[in-house]
């Protein structure tokens, strides 16, 4: 068994335990930005897309690389921009909010 | 030093992914998060353009351009009502993204991989393409273009389990035989129609889960991908991605009691599932309301608890039920909400659209908060929610959501029930609440319905 492979399954286990911690951490409140959060940060095949169409595997692998860097980047930047966009949602009362005192 | 300097560019934006991850513990912290994760993400991809491999520029330009104007409006202008949809074609792209990744991966050594490096791959364009279809399937599904209900046919479960088999099968034929090349983009059609197979037969209400598996399976695929190209990263983005799917996917399976195999292998309510006794005659114990009536009796309660749902989001009435609450409170009355894991199409759906429509997020609960607070309120008001406040679930053993944590709505002391009409929900399951001595049915459409009683209480 290469000695990459296992050291891979290492970082994969500590990542597994790290994001398990975190997660189970997060509020229901959040649970939809979580997704479109981790869905932003699964974006990150876009570096593999990188190589694939950067490198001269040939065309037919240049175009795969090509239409994996568009799907990536549509993740990375349609992602990070949604979960801001409804993070900025969510607030406490106002301070001069409608009340009882009214 | 190259290959140093985009591991250390790796190590950064992993650091970022996971505080900013963290940060999502809090919302007050979560913009931050984000921002930080952001950050992450330009550090890998500046760090990665190092690649030595890397020759020609056009095509990446080509594609980060296109993806970035194909984000944009994904990102910035697609309405609230619409994130179920929206996260179901996202878990598509990158299901895709990954796929390709390892099929160019495969054309790239000519089929002459490694054994734990072909086991890898293969899995990966297994899971990316699977994930590619099941995620456009289940958008179709939330946008209305297939059938919301379990589409079935004779034998399905066979079909699928076997076409799932032969496509693992195929991985580890390809794992012994690598340079089987028409093995291999079999396995990659198969697993395109494999990703068919399996989300066609779920139904709408089961979209939780399965919105949440396909995440997970994205997440996978993505740290498969991690493996085959030795690439840490990728391993760990796609354990956060892959674990956060999965531990969603379980908190959604449990707050409707059912299984994994039961959410996928289940085609939920396509035989007409009855109670154990037939429901009483349609209409005979309706206890109907006019929106005046309603009104008057919000007006006169000291508190209230909303039960949205997914009828809420259909008939897009988050804006108006903020009004509503809003002159309740004027008038000194406890205005609080009441949120199912499973309300609506998405977990957090719900808390998403009261966000959007300024609900301060300290009035929103979940189920275990306010649970036991129904026997103290005066007024219940169920916006569109119809199998989270069924009491067949605590009291008909023989009722298909028996066993599912659901709002105690009848121990308070009125329920207004806003709702289209008497059809019964998806799986066709005769809901007591509304035939409850307690219970006022105000029907028609719920924002017009709430835009009236707002009317009235404006008066």
């Amino acid at each position: 068994m290469s000695d990459n492979f296992l050291f891979g399954l290492y970082v994969f286990m500590l990542a597994v335990f790290v994001g398990y911690q975190v997660i189970t951490h997060v509020p229901a409140l959040l649970h939809t930005p979580l997704m479109s959060f981790t869905n932003a940060i699964s974006g990150i095949s876009l570096v593999a897309s990188l190589v694939a169409a950067g490198a001269d595997y040939g065309r037919l692998a240049t175009i795969l690389g090509f239409v994996a860097v568009t799907c990536a980047t549509i993740n990375v930047v349609g992602g990070f921009l949604i979960t801001d966009r409804m993070l900025k949602m969510f607030r406490r009362k106002p301070g001069g909010r409608p009340g009882p005192k009214a | 030093m190259r290959p140093q300097l985009i591991h250390v560019a790796y190590l950064v934006a992993s650091f970022c992914f996971v505080m900013g991850l963290r940060g999502l513990t809090h919302p007050n912290s979560a913009r931050r998060g984000t921002l930080l994760a952001a950050v992450g993400m330009l550090v890998a991809v500046v760090g990665t353009l190092l690649h030595r491999e890397i020759v020609r520029y056009e095509w990446i330009a080509g594609g980060i351009v296109l993806g970035t104007l194909i984000g944009i409006p994904m990102g910035l202008w697609i309405p609230m009502t619409k994130m179920p949809e929206r996260i179901a074609l996202s878990h598509s792209f990158g299901g895709l993204a990954v796929a390709l990744v390892g099929v160019v991966e495969y054309i790239r050594h000519g089929g002459h991989l490694a054994t734990f490096q072909m086991t890898a791959t293969g899995f990966e364009v297994l899971l990316g393409a699977l994930t590619f279809t099941g995620s456009l399937m289940a958008f179709g599904k939330l946008q209305g273009i297939l059938p919301g209900r379990p589409l079935t046919f004779p034998l399905q479960n066979a079909v699928t389990l076997s076409a799932l088999a032969a496509a693992v099968g195929m991985v580890l034929y390809l794992v012994f035989r690598p340079e089987a090349y028409t093995i291999f983009y079999a396995m990659f059609g198969l697993s395109f129609l494999l990703g068919i197979l399996l989300v066609l037969p779920i139904g709408g209400a089961d979209m939780p889960v399965v919105i949440c598996l396909l995440n997970s399976y994205a997440g996978l695929a993505a740290a498969a991908s991690g493996f085959a190209l030795d690439n840490n990263i990728l391993i760990i983005c796609g354990a956060l991605d892959g674990g956060s799917g999965f531990v969603l996917a379980i908190l959604m399976s449990r707050a409707m009691n059912r299984s994994f195999t039961n959410v996928l292998f289940g085609a939920f309510g396509t035989e007409a599932v009855g109670l154990a006794e037939p429901p009483k005659g349609a209409g005979a114990a309706v206890n109907e309301a006019t929106v005046e009536e309603a009104a008057e009796i919000m007006r006169a309660a000291s508190s209230v608890i909303v039960v949205p749902g997914y009828g809420m989001a259909v008939a897009q009435a988050q804006h108006v039920v903020r009004d509503l609450a809003g002159l309740l409170e004027q008038g000194g009355t406890k205005v609080r909400y009441a949120i199912h894991p499973v309300a609506g199409r998405m977990p957090g759906h719900m808390n998403v659209l009261l966000a959007e429509a300024n609900v301060p997020y300290e009035q929103l609960f979940d189920l275990d908060q306010i649970n036991d607070d129904f026997a103290s309120t005066d007024v219940v008001l169920v916006v569109g929610a119809n199998d989270v406040v069924n009491p067949a679930a605590k009291k008909s053993p023989g009722s298909p959501i028996y066993g599912m944590p659901v709002f105690n709505c009848e121990d308070s002391k009125a329920v207004i029930v806003l709702k289209r009409s008497m059809n019964p929900g998806f799986a066709g399951i005769e809901n007591e609440l509304f035939v409850h001595p307690k219970t006022m049915m105000v029907f028609g459409d719920a924002k017009q319905t709430l835009t009236k009683v707002v009317g009235v209480l404006k008066e």
